[in-house]
Parts: C-alpha cells; structure tokens; sequence
C-alpha cells in the first residue's frame, strides 16, 4: 500500500506516461491530487488496485482515483474505489475500454466514462456515491463526441451520499441520488442491470445544459437504449434542480429524458434525430418500468419550461455496439 | 539587468587569466558523447573554474526576454554548440540543434535575493544534451563548497534559505528532478525538448560577449545575431518574432506581455502536443483564440482547482478566475504550474491579474 499522507509535490499519486503498463495488487491511500493517472497510453490495465481517501467524502479529496486519459485498449477490473471528490473510475478522452467488476463507492461520480468511444462497463458495483455510473461527452476538448457504450449487468443501487464535488465542476451539478446518467452521448445501451435505492433517479438521459462556442460540438443525448434493466425504488429523495420538479407534483419516474432534440451553437437552430428506447424494463414499484419527458425540446432550458409527458417514446431498433475486445 | 553580472565577471577573468600563457581550455567532446555520462560536471571542460563561474570558449551564455518562474532562482544559461556545426533556425518553436548540443543551466540563490551577485550559492547545473537519438536530461548538484557538482539522475532534495526581493526569510527544499520529472515539462508529443531557446524569447538585445572578444568590442547587439556571428546559429531575420519582457511595462501591450508569460510558464504543458493537452487549454503564443486561453472556458479535470468558478478566465473578475487560483495555491493538488515551484509567483500573479481585471 502506498500512502500519500504528507505528500508535498507533484499533482497525482503515479503517473504513467508509457505504453502496455500492468498495475496490479496494490492501494494508493490519500493522493492530494489524483491517485492513478495514466496519460497517453496505448495499452492500460489496472487490476486489482484500490485507491481511496480514507476520511471518506471530503471535498478536498483528490479529483479522480483511476484515471486514464487520452490512452487507447485500457482495462480496469476487480479494482476499488473511494471518496474521490470528482469520479472513483475516469476514463477520459479514450478509446477501446472495459471497465468490469470493480467496486465504487463513497466518490461524487461512481465510475464516469467521459468524451470517450467504445466503451464496456459490466459486472461493476457502484454505491454509495453521489451518482453511480456516468456517461459525459464535453465541449471544447481535443476529443470530443462521446459514442458506443454499453453499461450492462452492473450493480448501481443506494447512491446516495450527497454531492460534495467542488463547485463549478461538471459533476457538482449530479443529483445527489442517481443511478445512471448519459449526457451528450451517441449510442449508449443500458441493459441487465439491477438499478435501485437511488433517491432521485435511476436513469436520467439529458443534454449538455450549460452555453458552450464549441462548434463541433453536440450536447444532445441519442441513440440511446434502456432495457431489460431491474429497478428498485426511487424519487423518494429527489435531490438538485429535480427536486423543484417533485415539489411541484411531479413524480420522479425510474427514466428521466429531459427531452432535448434541438441546440443553438454561434446562433445557428439545428436539431437532431433523437432515439430513446425504453423497453422490458421490470420495476418492483410499478412492475413494468415507468418514463417520463420533461418535454424540453432545447438543451439547457430551464426546467420552468418542462412540459412532462409520459408517453413513451417508440420502440425502435438501435443496433448495439459491438463487444469491445482490447488490442495489444 | 542581469546581463550585467556576466559582463563584469566576464572583464575580471579575461584580465586574470590573460597574464599567464598556456593553451586555452576546450570543452571535452567524448564526454557529451559518451555513452554512460560522467559523474562530474567538470569533466565536461565547460568552464575554466572549479566553480563553474567563467565558461571556456565555444561555452556561449544567454538570456531569455521571459523566463520561467523556478521560485525566484537565479538562472545562469549557457550554449555549447559542437564546432563546425550549427543551430538551424525556425521562427515557430524551439531550434533544430545539432547533435552534440549542449543547454547548460545553473539555478542559484543569492543570500539575500536584494543583492543578487552577492553569496551566489549554485544548487544544481542541468545539463540537456542533444544526442543521435533524442535530447536526454541530466541533472548535476552542487557540494556545500561549491568545487564539485556530482550526477543525480534521481533528482535529490536540497534545503535553501534566503532573503528573498522582499526582504522575507525564506526556507524551502529546493527539488532537483528526476529523470521522469523532467519529462513532466520537458515533453512535446512523447520525446524529451527544450524549451526556453525560441527565437521569440531569445530575440533580446544583449551586452556581446565571449572569451577573445576585446573590451572595445563591448557593445548591444542582437543575440541571436551574435549567434550567428559566433557560427553557431545559421540565420537570424531582422523579423523574427518576439515576445515582450514580461515585468518591462514599456515593453509590448499588458495582453502581450501576459501572454509572453503564460507562453513560457504554461504552454510546454498546454498546448495540443503536450503533456496537458486533454485539458483543451493551449497558452501558445502562437495561439490566438480567446477560448483557448480559457477565457470564459469551463473546467474539465480540475477537480478542487477550480475553487468553485465557472471559467479558467472571467474577463474582469480575476478574483473568480480558476487560472489564477492556481497560480496563487501552493497545494500539489491544486496549484499550476504542477511542479517547479513551491513559492507564488507574486509578480506573475500580479501580471495575470492586471490582465484579467482590465479584459472584457
């Protein structure tokens, strides 16, 4: 085990800058910045690592735990996770990922797969956190549009520690109390996980909601797949902006869809072809699962404007992404 | 102005040294060369002292117009080019150098920073050195008694105190890279690069200056075309770009003058073939979109360096700009640069809020 208590220089525990690096069978305790950050990979595993801030939740905890970047064939398996202040597991601007049977708890954001293509995200537990599983898509990075992921057959259940991200970072706008979120992804299939015990909402689908000048950026989600999945309780926390929402009779629904299709970028309407598929779900509230748009059809708007609809949208065929098979 | 210190120096060792005949001394080629580096700086033959104080001939010192903030040490830079061979200019980025090229730089701290040619204690000499196969980065510290400077390829810790410009006691443990520290600035696109010699900072007015130069010769002139006239610089264009003196307030406008100093202090790391670039910042001088400075950008991985702001830069609001929160935190976490320094940069950060405040 290495510890970082006194650590005096340097921004992360270990920084690994080379190609096809094994870490296996050690812990890094009380990083100051980042605990494991790997840059500029090709051929990343991290297995059986743990990396924690033993004071638990605490926003002056390091960012990140494991944290590859811009790396290509990464795998992270039967690794731990805690108390980072932003995401246990990142995995940012990359491409060809498995992330699997790993336990995150105790972070803002359980595991978060950000502006990356390609990735597999199975047979992991995420609770504890704020959010459990994330997957983003940012404007203004050097890789951008987030696309073909699949979360599947993981454990995403009592999120619920509440939000102690520091301001003015993406994730200190997650709910206390979500499942899974897709923000500003293509192509993302959520299916045979059990989803449950998170307060606010198991599987929220939004749009990027800030301003962005970025224009070869998109901040619509689509192309998005939610079924087969098992879902516990929910909306009885609900926490951030959506709690607004439930205080005005709403109620929290297992698949939240803010109902984003259209986007301005440097005054120019364009609006995409949205796909949301939400089918064989089971719910052991409600038996099958329920849904609900907030009929917001621009990204960002506020959500004075949401018109909620239950309906949900048609079923149609979105083909699944294909296994991710890690090359090296 | 620094410069001055070399020049007086400079006199008084050509004077001593020209009372007694013997062959000059040379810089030792085999050593750069050699495959497994000496352990002593002054097996190299760079300077005619023990102290590493007066360079041989062929040992050229420079100056840059901005140099990067390393707590406030004085820097003492040097130019060995091989003979016969020529630095090849380019008006974009750092030179082509010849293999066999040596940058040699000493960081040292007065006793009291106020009187700066006063008590000049050296604490490390790093060598780069411009191989076959890539540039490699070897760092030599310097003995209490300052007649040695012994090969530390694992960096090393030396404890410092000194009287800084102030007049404040300062104590700090001075961190001589290692190896794989270096590559934490020193990396464009995964190979070991300078980067201070550009034309752009080095295209500065200087005293010329050289072992055989006669007094009278003594005069301004252009550094980079002194290069040339010393052979060891192909070319030198009356246009060649440059960048202000960052503090020099008559120097350039406050823009260009704050970002002269992100250019040297930031963009080794944050530009699209460095080290920072999945941060999507690039402070090249060459850079000329707003945005990608950080103006009105949003944070991505800054975790608890963003202190709650929403921008890297808030034209007009430096006190909300995640850029110069960073700048101003000494917390390994949180503070920018990530290594180099352990002080803040008060001047620096001055600058930098100079320029926010008055942006819109």
């Amino acid at each position: 085990m290495l510890s970082f208590d006194g650590q005096r220089r340097g921004a992360e525990g270990l920084l690994i800058t080379s190609d096809n690096v094994t870490l296996r069978g050690f812990g890094v305790e009380n990083a100051r910045g980042d605990a494991i950050k790997a840059r500029d990979c090709n051929g990343i595993h991290i297995r059986e690592v743990r990396v924690e801030w033993t004071r638990g939740p605490n926003p002056d905890n390091g960012a990140y735990g494991l944290y590859p970047v811009n790396c290509d064939n990464v795998l992270i398996e039967r690794s731990i996770a805690r108390g980072a202040s932003d995401a246990g597991i990142y995995v940012g601007q990359s491409r060809n990922i498995i992330v699997r049977e790993n336990t995150a708890e105790f972070n803002v954001a359980g595991i978060e797969i950000e502006n990356s293509f390609n990735a597999d995200v199975f047979r992991n537990t995420a609770t504890r956190n704020t959010g459990g599983i994330l997957v983003f898509d940012l404007p203004g990075l050097p890789q951008k549009g987030g696309h073909n992921v699949r979360v599947f057959e993981n454990r995403i259940v009592n999120n619920d520690t509440p939000n102690f991200a520091p301001a003015g970072n993406i994730v200190a706008g997650v709910p206390t109390g979500t499942g899974v979120l897709i923000m500003a992804n293509r192509n993302v299939h959520v299916f045979d996980n059990d989803i449950a015990d998170n307060g606010t909402v198991n599987v929220l689908i939004s749009a990027y909601r800030d301003s962005f000048e970025d224009r070869d950026y998109n901040p619509i989600a689509r192309d998005i797949v939610i079924r087969d999945n098992r879902f516990g309780n929910t909306g009885f926390a609900p926490a951030g902006d959506l709690a607004a929402l439930s205080q005005l009779g709403v109620a929290l629904p297992d698949v939240l869809w803010d109902g984003a299709t259209m986007f301005s970028v440097g005054g120019t309407p364009r609006t995409e072809n949205v796909r949301i598929v939400v089918r064989d779900n089971r719910s052991t509230r409600t038996g099958a699962s329920s849904f609900l748009s907030l009929g917001m059809p621009v990204a960002g708007s506020p959500l004075t404007e949401a018109a909620p609809d239950p309906t949900p949208p048609p079923l149609l065929d979105i083909a699944e992404p294909e296994q991710v098979r890690i090359r090296n | 102005m620094r410069w001055s210190i070399f020049a007086a120096l400079a006199l008084v060792v050509m004077l001593t040294a020209g009372a007694v005949a013997q062959a000059p001394p040379t810089v030792n080629v085999a050593a750069i060369s050699a495959e497994r580096p000496p352990q002593l700086l002054s097996v190299y033959g760079f300077f005619t002292d023990a102290g590493a104080r007066q360079p041989v001939a062929g040992v050229t010192p420079y100056d840059l117009n901005t140099p990067l903030y390393s707590d406030g040490a004085l820097k003492f830079r040097y130019l060995y080019v091989p003979p016969g061979a020529q630095a090849r200019y380019n008006p974009d980025g750092v030179f082509d150098f010849p293999v066999g090229t040596v940058l040699i730089k000493t960081f040292a701290f007065a006793a009291d920073m106020r009187r700066p040619t006063e008590n000049v204690r050296f604490l490390e000499t790093r060598l780069l050195i411009r191989r076959a196969d890539g540039w490699i980065a070897l760092p030599y510290v310097w003995n209490e008694e300052q007649t040695e400077a012994r090969l530390s390829p694992i960096g090393a810790q030396i404890p410092v105190s000194f009287t800084d410009e102030d007049g404040d006691a300062i104590n700090l443990d001075w961190a001589v890279p290692n190896r794989n520290q270096c590559k934490g600035c020193h990396d464009l696109a995964g190979e070991l690069t300078p980067i201070g010699p550009s034309a752009r900072n080095l295209n500065l007015e200087h005293m010329m200056y050289g072992p055989g130069r006669q007094v009278a010769e003594r005069m301004l002139v252009n550094q980079m075309h002194d290069w040339t006239v010393l052979g060891i610089l192909d070319q030198a264009p009356r246009d060649a770009p440059r960048v202000p003196q960052a503090y020099d307030a008559s120097d350039g406008t406050l823009e260009q003058r704050a970002r002269a100093y992100l250019d040297v202090n930031c963009a080794h790391c944050h530009n699209p073939r460095g080290p920072a670039h999945t941060s999507g910042l690039d402070l090249r001088w060459s850079q000329h979109e707003p945005i990608q400075w950080g103006v009105l950008k949003r944070p991505v991985a800054a975790g608890r360096g963003s202190a709650g702001y929403e921008f890297a830069i808030e034209p007009g609001h430096p006190e909300r700009s995640i850029l110069l929160y960073r700048m101003e935190s000494t917390d390994p976490g949180v503070m920018m640069p990530e290594t180099g320094r352990q002080l803040i940069d008060d001047r620096g950060v001055a600058l930098m809020r100079e320029w926010i405040a008055e942006m819109d």
